[in-house]
């Protein structure tokens, strides 16, 4: 449908103009009407507003010139929506020609009428799609095969009612390729819309059905059923194995996105084949080529296709293992294909091949485009914390480059070097005077924090410590609040390093946290700090410089969960933005997060056992807190898995299922709905029915108007993941009882070691919300002990307009 | 599932026609589109999809125009970008180029494409030949003869019509390889490999059966044959027309062709090639005075064979000037709006060497802008060669009729993306 380009539409179509059109458009003769339903057309292109002629061209409508057809056609569609009165007058013409004996004028009927959104019309075709869905000639069939899911979506009541979609089922089992590519698009579409309406009851003759298609449709087919096949779980290994085997020779197609959608489906499937099974070792191998030639592609391709590779090595790193070469920069790719490729290279970068990702790293931090140069900077501290080995020379490497003086190299430099210090304690304090060296050139806060970092860190080694950081004293409420915090904890470890001499430095940034600032954050620490020292020196010392945990060697890895739920959107949207569909595709919040099958094998891990290989360390996926990763899945798994017959998919009401969520599309977000962060300062007494409203949105319930308020309270949801939390995982819920709010959590210890002294703090928030007493945790929380813990709430607390409450974070100290 | 609607925009971000498919995004939303792209332009960080609120903006960019995809579902990306590039391919097909004023001349032709191409989101008929049968650009024609659908539109070989006739029934196969090479400052191979396409250009009567016959080394192993050369192709990719479950089970190339010219299959092979052509080169900047080049090529393969139309392609810094060459073959030009010295040796035979010397002067003032650090690039064509040794065994065609029909091979090397870092 056209629509006026809002920008033209000062430029009316005089009336002189409109009035010759009329008389032209009414003429006797053929040629010049369809000159002058052209000339309308021109007009309608450039946004000029020819509705006015709606009644005239109209009538040009009954005519054997296909051509002319086609034009009245494409003007009705764009004006129907604003004359539907008018657009009544046209369908008569619409179901004529749903039954003329040409199948290019009964498809292109068929095909214009669902694109009319026009309820009143929408009655009149029904009589017409039944026809064509049962038309003789396929090229007829597959146009209405689409028509159903245009009216779904216009109205899903009348499709249902009509038993369209039983139709549309059948067209499945159609003779024609192209029938069956359509009907299961259409299918998808309306499944994908209506998440519980079981429509793709996908069972193995369906699938069987789908997979003799898929060698003869066209390739947008290919990808249409491939897509499908994708929702479906095989019931076992078998089952995975053969479809696997029918859909790997899609991979040689020439179209990329035929490619990738294989590629989905095998990833997913592959979830199911025992890691000893030879099958499975074939399969991996088979993937690396194809991948790799989606980097020949059209560059917006390569950029998909790269996005897709990030979640693929960071799921299965050995496909890609020995395929470090290709992911080099070329001089001429575009920037967004350079930053992706960078940062492949890094979590392919192994002992192996680091020497010649180092070398690629250097030459790349001389070019001149910035993003890129500080991407490759930072690459280069990633490598060191990475691989080991190469710790010494990655830092001799960034030396080089802060020796250019080149501005943000040097600060990205510096920025990296306090990570590898952290990496690496006590073994490169040697470059410090050198980092000093560049101290003024520093003007972004981020480096100017690491700098402070290192100075406090390595005070005891710096003769003129306590001069640098009084520098910087200056200019204290300037800085910004990351520079500040630093500023402030690097100065009380050198005064606990150097008590005789830096006295009256703890106490000037004491006093300008603590008096002259008003961010709480700077505030409290700044008190916390005050109070250990005047109360007790040596356990300031303890906790102030005590031994700093060593940093994790994979840095921005994606969630488990969340890297489960993208490798199941291989291809879309939600790969490229790293995103589950929920946090960007409005009205799916309640729809159910894909996950990857379990495998059914052995019940193994995720981790393939492939010991013999000669890289070693980098085979495993990386392991952030790998135990409890596993343990999250396997809990995950033995709640969630449908059972092993493939039944329809159970109704997501089941709490845990909102475990596999991850917090910001799903969790509390879904839960507080909308209604929510529309209603400011809640009261009490209607805080539970935005909630119900959600639920509803959520549930799906339907009738969630009667429901007695407070009756019901949402089952709990992991808010904080053990992956997140250091190990603690924090379920809950809101929920109302006896007229009180309440949290209810529940707190579940997945680290090694015993938890104690829990405290909360609510951040301000739209309703007012905080807590009405201190939390009470019967302390200490054992490893994998659970507690259950009540918050009553009250809503007195500070009012702050915001978006919905999102995130929460572990803290420690 | 994809797109919701289809634009093509001027370069000012004006729209020049559009077709809306599902009317779930607002039309007017396109008019948030240039200024975003111009945005992120500017912060450098430019990007094939840029979202607004809700809606997502998938583009890509040919000659003056920008295909411009909206959504606001989770839709197929590559699905989405595959189909803009193939909208690009059938226009170019119908109006020779693709640009704004064949748009503007073509309004008619464009609508019922579009129409065609695509329905409520689901791309459909998109070969431009089957399109071409029955979507013409002269309305008069389709009335009398062109009123009913193909059924190739359907049918299961959606790529070739039937009932076509020639007298002389021939085939010809160019098999073309192109070398990619990244070679570092010190003069070592970074990466390197070769992606080959076999191009048919088929001019056969009625419904062929083709089978074409590598010296594929995994068929070799699987027949058991075990004679003469053969290569081993990293990745094969091929044409909607070929069965690729055949060629999965038993590595067999079989294949009803489209008709004229297409891309069968392209190949890509990872050993490591020897850079046919070596480029040594020294740059000496002397700041605020002159820029001295020295490139040595050397052709580094058989004598027998002669590479034409060689170009090498050397980066000069944006402020030089008075160039002046001397090369012991070929011809020196200064191109200054690339900032490129091109030399080029319009014939090469191989295991020869030659030398060009250029000399720019540099401004004492110096320019403040950073300048990156271009590769120096190589251009050329080896013909009757191909350098993975990859050969047409045989190709075998089968019509009903019982033609005869005379298959011509024909080989070539060239460059593809061969670069080669500069220290400067």
């Amino acid at each position: 449908m056209l629509e006026p380009d809002p920008n033209y539409f000062s430029s009316f179509v005089c009336s002189g103009e409109i009035f010759e059109l009329k008389a032209e458009l009414n003429s006797d003769k053929k040629e010049k009407k369809k000159e002058a339903v052209k000339k309308v057309i021109a007009s309608m292109t450039v946004g000029k507003d020819v509705s006015a002629l709606f009644p005239d061209v109209v009538n040009c409508m009954q005519t054997d010139n296909l051509e002319l057809k086609k034009l009245v056609y494409l003007y009705l569609m764009n004006y129907a929506k604003s004359q539907p009165d008018m657009a009544i007058m046209a369908v008569n013409t619409f179901v004529k020609d749903c039954e003329d004996p040409n199948p290019l004028i009964r498809a292109l009927a068929v095909r214009t009428m669902g694109c009319i959104r026009v309820d009143k019309i929408t009655e009149y075709l029904c009589e017409p799609l039944r026809k064509c869905l049962k038309d003789e000639d396929p090229y007829v069939r597959k146009t209405a095969a689409v028509c159903v899911a245009k009216l779904h979506d216009i109205n899903a009541q009348l499709v249902e009612d009509q038993g369209f979609l039983d139709t549309l089922k059948d067209l499945i089992s159609d003779s024609n390729p192209m029938v069956v590519a359509n009907a299961v698009a259409a299918l998808s579409e309306i499944a994908e819309s209506h998440p519980n309406s079981n429509l793709m009851d996908l069972n193995p003759q369906t699938i069987n059905k789908l997979l003799t298609a898929l060698n003869e449709c066209t390739e947008w087919g290919q990808i249409f059923i491939l897509d499908c096949l994708a929702n479906y779980t095989p019931r076992d290994d078998r089952e995975s194995q053969s479809i696997c085997e029918r859909v790997t020779p899609r991979l040689s197609h020439a179209n990329s996105a035929v490619v990738l959608s294989a590629v989905k489906v095998l990833m997913k499937f592959m979830e199911m084949l025992p890691k000893d099974l030879d099958y499975y070792g074939t399969l991996l191998k088979k993937l690396a080529p194809p991948l790799v030639t989606l980097l020949s592609a059209e560059p917006e391709l390569q950029y998909v296709a790269l996005r897709n590779i990030n979640l693929i090595v960071q799921r299965r790193p050995e496909i890609l293992k020995h395929e470090m070469k290709v992911f080099f920069v070329k001089y001429n790719d575009p920037i967004y294909v350079k930053l992706e490729k960078l940062d492949i290279m890094i979590r392919l970068a192994s002992q192996a091949n680091i020497a010649q990702v180092l070398a690629e790293l250097k030459e790349y931090a001389t070019e001149v485009d910035v993003d890129f140069v500080r991407k490759a900077v930072r690459a280069i501290g990633r490598c060191a914390i990475k691989v080991e080995q190469s710790a010494e020379r990655c830092v001799s490497t960034l030396l080089d480059l802060i020796q250019t003086k080149v501005n943000y190299v040097v600060q990205e430099a510096i920025v990296v070097i306090k990570d590898i210090f952290r990496k690496y304690p006590n073994k490169y304090e040697s470059v410090i005077a050198t980092l000093c060296e560049n101290l003024d050139s520093l003007d972004e806060p981020e480096a100017r924090a690491a700098m402070i970092w290192i100075v406090g860190e390595y005070a005891e080694r710096i003769d003129n410590a306590d001069e640098l950081l009084e520098s910087f004293l200056e200019g204290f409420h300037d800085e910004s609040t990351q520079v500040q915090l630093q500023l402030l904890t690097a100065i009380v470890k050198l005064f606990l390093k150097k008590p005789t001499e830096t006295q009256e430095l703890v106490q000037q940034v004491l006093s300008l946290a603590t008096q002259d600032s008003d961010n709480p954050d700077l505030r409290d620490r700044g008190y916390i700090y005050w109070r250990l020292l005047s109360t007790d020196p040596v356990a300031a010392k303890e906790v102030v410089l005590a031994e700093k945990p060593l940093i994790s060697e994979e840095t921005d890895l994606i969630e488990p969960t969340l890297l489960e739920e993208l490798i199941c959107h291989i291809g879309t949207l939600a790969s490229v933005y790293h995103k589950p569909p929920s946090a960007f595709v409005e009205g799916s919040r309640g729809v159910q997060h894909k996950r990857l099958p379990g495998s059914t094998g052995l019940g193994e891990s995720l981790e393939s056992p492939d010991t013999g290989s000669a890289a070693g360390g980098s085979d495993a996926p990386p392991a952030v807190i790998p135990s409890q990763g596993d343990l999250l899945g396997d809990l995950l798994n033995l709640d969630l898995t449908p059972p092993a017959t493939t039944g329809p998919p159970p109704p997501p009401t089941s709490g845990m299922q909102l475990g596999a969520m991850d917090l910001l599309g799903g969790g509390l977000d879904s839960l507080m709905g909308a209604g929510f962060g529309a209603a400011p300062a809640a009261s009490p007494a209607s805080f539970s029915a935005p909630v119900s409203g959600g639920l509803d949105d959520l549930f799906d319930l339907g009738g969630g108007v009667g429901m007695p308020m407070g009756a019901y309270n949402p089952p709990k949801t992991v808010w904080l993941p053990a992956m997140k939390g250091k190990g603690l995982e924090i379920s809950g819920t809101f929920a109302r009882r006896a007229g009180i709010i309440q949290m209810e959590m529940t707190l579940i210890n997945k680290a090694m070691s015993v938890m104690t002294d829990f405290a909360i703090q609510f951040n301000r928030n739209s309703f007012g919300i905080a807590p009405a007493g201190p939390l009470q945790v019967l302390t200490p929380l054992s490893p994998n002990q659970t507690i259950e813990v009540a918050l009553p709430l009250n809503t007195v607390g500070p009012v702050m307009k915001m978006d919905p409450l999102n995130n929460l974070q572990g803290g420690s100290f | 599932m994809s797109a919701s609607a289809i634009f093509v925009l001027d370069l000012k971000g004006k729209v020049l026609i559009c077709r809306n498919y599902k009317g779930d995004v607002d039309m007017a939303e396109i008019d948030h589109f240039m200024p975003l792209l111009m945005q992120h332009e500017e912060e450098g960080l430019v990007s094939p999809v840029i979202s607004h609120g809700s809606v997502h903006f998938l583009w890509i960019k040919h000659s003056n125009l920008y295909l411009v995809a909206t959504t606001n579902k989770n839709s197929n990306a590559s699905l989405v970008y595959s189909f803009l590039y193939k909208i690009v391919e059938v226009f170019t097909e119908y109006f020779k180029e693709l640009e704004e004023e064949s748009i503007q001349d073509n309004f008619v032709v464009v609508y019922e494409l579009l129409d065609e191409l695509m329905d409520f989101g689901f791309p459909q008929t998109t070969d431009s030949k089957i399109l071409q049968e029955y979507i013409t650009q002269e309305g008069a024609k389709l009335e009398v003869a062109k009123s009913k659908v193909p059924t190739t539109v359907t049918n299961a070989v959606s790529w070739r019509s039937e009932g076509i006739k020639y007298k002389k029934n021939e085939v010809f196969i160019d098999v073309i390889e192109s070398i990619n090479v990244l070679v570092n400052a010190n003069g070592s191979v970074m990466s390197s490999d070769i992606v080959g396409s076999i191009k048919l250009k088929t001019m056969l009567s009625g419904m062929p059966e083709l089978r074409l016959g590598l010296n594929d080394r995994v068929l070799f192993a699987l027949t058991g044959r075990d004679k003469g050369k053969t290569v081993v192709m990293e990745d094969v990719k091929f044409h909607q027309c070929v069965r690729l479950s055949r060629f999965e089970s038993d590595r067999t190339i079989s294949f009803i062709p489209p008709d004229g010219e297409s891309e069968l299959m392209s190949y890509r092979i990872n050993t490591h090639v020897k850079p046919l052509i070596w480029i040594e080169s020294v740059i000496e900047k002397f700041s605020h005075s002159r820029v001295e080049i020295m490139v040595k090529a050397k052709g580094q393969f058989k004598k027998q064979s002669v590479a034409n139309n060689v170009e090498v392609r050397v980066p000069v810094p944006s402020d030089a000037d008075s160039p002046k060459f001397k090369t012991s073959t070929g011809n020196a030009k200064y191109v200054p709006e690339k900032n490129l010295v091109v030399w080029t040796i319009k014939s090469f035979p191989g295991g020869k060497e030659f030398l060009m010397r250029a000399h720019f002067g540099l401004p004492s003032v110096e320019n403040d802008e950073a300048e990156g650090k271009p590769p120096i690039t190589v251009k050329f064509e080896i013909p009757y060669f191909t350098v993975s040794g990859i050969q047409v065994r045989y190709m075998k065609i089968i019509e009903k009729s019982g033609y005869q029909a005379l298959p011509w091979v024909r080989y070539i090397t060239q460059s593809g993306d061969y670069q080669l870092r500069t220290n400067v």
